[in-house]
């Protein structure tokens, strides 16, 4: 069971958590500049490249900021304030290690609850600005959620069956011998698909395309913009996180530290979900709702009752 | 402590939900309802029903979120963006209303409240529902299916296109005739 962490942990946590974003949008930065013109000749050159980000937020925020005709302000300053608190919340129950900051009894079902306000917050902010394009955005991350959330349900439900807890802390150490992913491949699967579906990430960028003009971003500007971008980024982070302790062993490793392995172990699912976007083209939601529903969830049931009848077996 | 955090929730569960009717915005009665409700899941979380708390917060969350593209679709005015109010029948709702909450905080007041006997369980949500489902879970299990079944019979009784338009006369085309190309064997 995973230990509670000290008070301050509250405020690092946050800081934590942009870290990895920054580091991740910058490699992702540098990749996507090698992409178009080229790999970069020197150190300076690729450095230059990796903190493009951080020089597209200075921008942001200095520039005079636009503001749409009838805009519903409010909504729109809810919707993007609340993309980075609800993947900060969501990161309550992720172990670093062995110690996460709140091991609830529900943890499995906390990161669920929290990752589904994202719903909300990306339509707010699409529908704030009063502009066709945005609208369109925010309607197909519903129409996203409706496709990704079944099979991902029943996927996180399959781990915490396998550990016969909600509780995150039990989940990691049920996987003291075997992980989860090598067991359970089919939900792991589905859960990196899912994550990657949450962020609104590679094949599943559509609510935020170009064919749209940037979808639920295309009105955002200034401040408004670096939550909303900001806070896709913490969610791309954290989504990847808790696929550490779900089904890749948490701390679990030899010779190394607990923490270090799930630093590296996160590394490796980031990683991978930034190549994913580079070799994968955009999905249509259309197309991928029937393979949610039709394919996915019941390989999803297949799965988790191929995991019930090995625990009731135990 | 305990009484802090109720009044912290509960006055904004009652003011959001006070606001829905008084937004003139579709979008913004939904999400204040949606306020209303993840403050309610707060309380629940606070009764040491941690489990049933969170659910709320879940799928209260997510049905407003549909909920929002219902709401939207069906109204007379489709984009909201034209002032409009939810309530109809000001008068007879405002009583209706009146006599409901009288009774409900008569209720609260009146009744004779028992003692608690013995100590709090350990896991309340167990206890719950071992106490709501027990005894009854064949019966749930059977109205769950059964209003399963009633979903899926109104979206196919609902649905123009059948599996004949889909798939011929006999059933034995290779490739579904659909309107929207693409997705699984397309």
């Amino acid at each position: 069971m995973a230990e509670r962490a000290p008070l301050w942990a509250v405020f690092v946590l946050p800081l934590l958590l942009v870290a990895v974003a920054v580091v991740t949008a910058g490699f992702d930065a540098l990749l996507s500049a090698g992409a178009r013109s080229g790999r970069s000749g020197s150190l300076r050159e690729a450095s230059v490249r990796a903190t493009s980000p951080g020089r597209e937020v200075l921008r942001q925020l200095v520039q005079q900021p636009r503001r749409t005709r009838a805009s519903d302000v409010s909504l729109t300053r809810i919707g993007t304030a609340l993309l980075p608190v609800a993947a900060v919340l969501a990161a309550v129950v992720l172990p670093l290690g062995f110690r996460s900051l709140s091991d609830l009894p529900e943890g499995v079902v906390w990161f669920n609850a929290m990752e589904a306000l994202a719903w909300a917050a990306v339509w707010m902010a699409g529908w704030g600005p009063n502009s066709a394009l945005s609208l369109i955005g925010g309607y197909r991350f519903l129409a996203q959620g409706l496709a990704y959330e079944l099979p991902h349900m029943l996927a996180i439900t399959t781990a915490a069956l396998g550990a016969e807890s909600l509780r995150v802390g039990e989940v990691v150490d049920a996987q003291a011998g075997l992980w989860f992913a090598v067991w359970m491949p089919v939900a792991f699967g589905i859960y990196l698909l899912s994550a990657m579906a949450m962020a609104f990430w590679g094949p599943f960028d559509q609510p935020v395309g170009r064919d749209v003009a940037g979808g639920a971003t295309a009105e955002l500007s200034g401040a408004d913009r670096v939550l909303f971008l900001g806070g896709r980024w913490l969610l791309l982070v954290v989504a990847a996180a808790f696929g550490v302790p779900l089904f890749l062993g948490g701390g679990h490793g030899p010779l190394l530290p607990g923490w270090a392995w799930t630093v590296l172990k996160t590394t490796a699912v980031l990683a991978f979900l930034v190549w994913v976007r580079r070799r994968v083209p955009t999905l249509r939601m259309e197309r991928y709702v029937e393979l949610a529903w039709v394919v996915l969830t019941p390989l999803a049931i297949v799965q988790a009752l191929v995991v019930a009848v090995v625990v009731l077996n135990r | 402590m305990g009484v802090t955090v109720f009044w912290a929730l509960a006055i904004p569960a009652v003011v959001s939900g006070t606001m829905v009717f008084r937004f003139d915005s579709m979008a913004r009665a939904t999400f204040s309802l949606l306020t209303s409700l993840l403050c309610v899941g707060g309380l629940v979380v606070l009764l040491g029903l941690d489990y049933l708390g969170i659910v709320i917060v879940l799928m209260m969350t997510i049905e407003m979120a549909i909920m929002a593209v219902f709401m939207v679709m069906y109204m007379m005015n489709p984009a909201g963006l034209m002032p409009m109010t939810m309530i109809h029948n000001k008068k007879g709702a405002a009583v209706l209303c009146g006599l409901v909450f009288a009774l409900l905080a008569g209720g609260i007041l009146f009744a004779p409240w028992p003692a608690r006997k013995g100590r709090a369980p350990a896991d309340p949500t167990m206890d719950l529902g071992m106490s709501l489902m027990g005894p009854q879970m064949l019966t749930m299990m059977t109205l769950g299916m059964a209003l399963f079944a009633t979903i899926v019979a109104t979206v196919v009784l609902a649905t123009r296109r059948g599996r004949y338009d889909r798939l011929g006369d006999d059933l034995r085309a290779r490739h579904a005739d659909d309107p929207v190309r693409g997705g699984v064997g397309r």
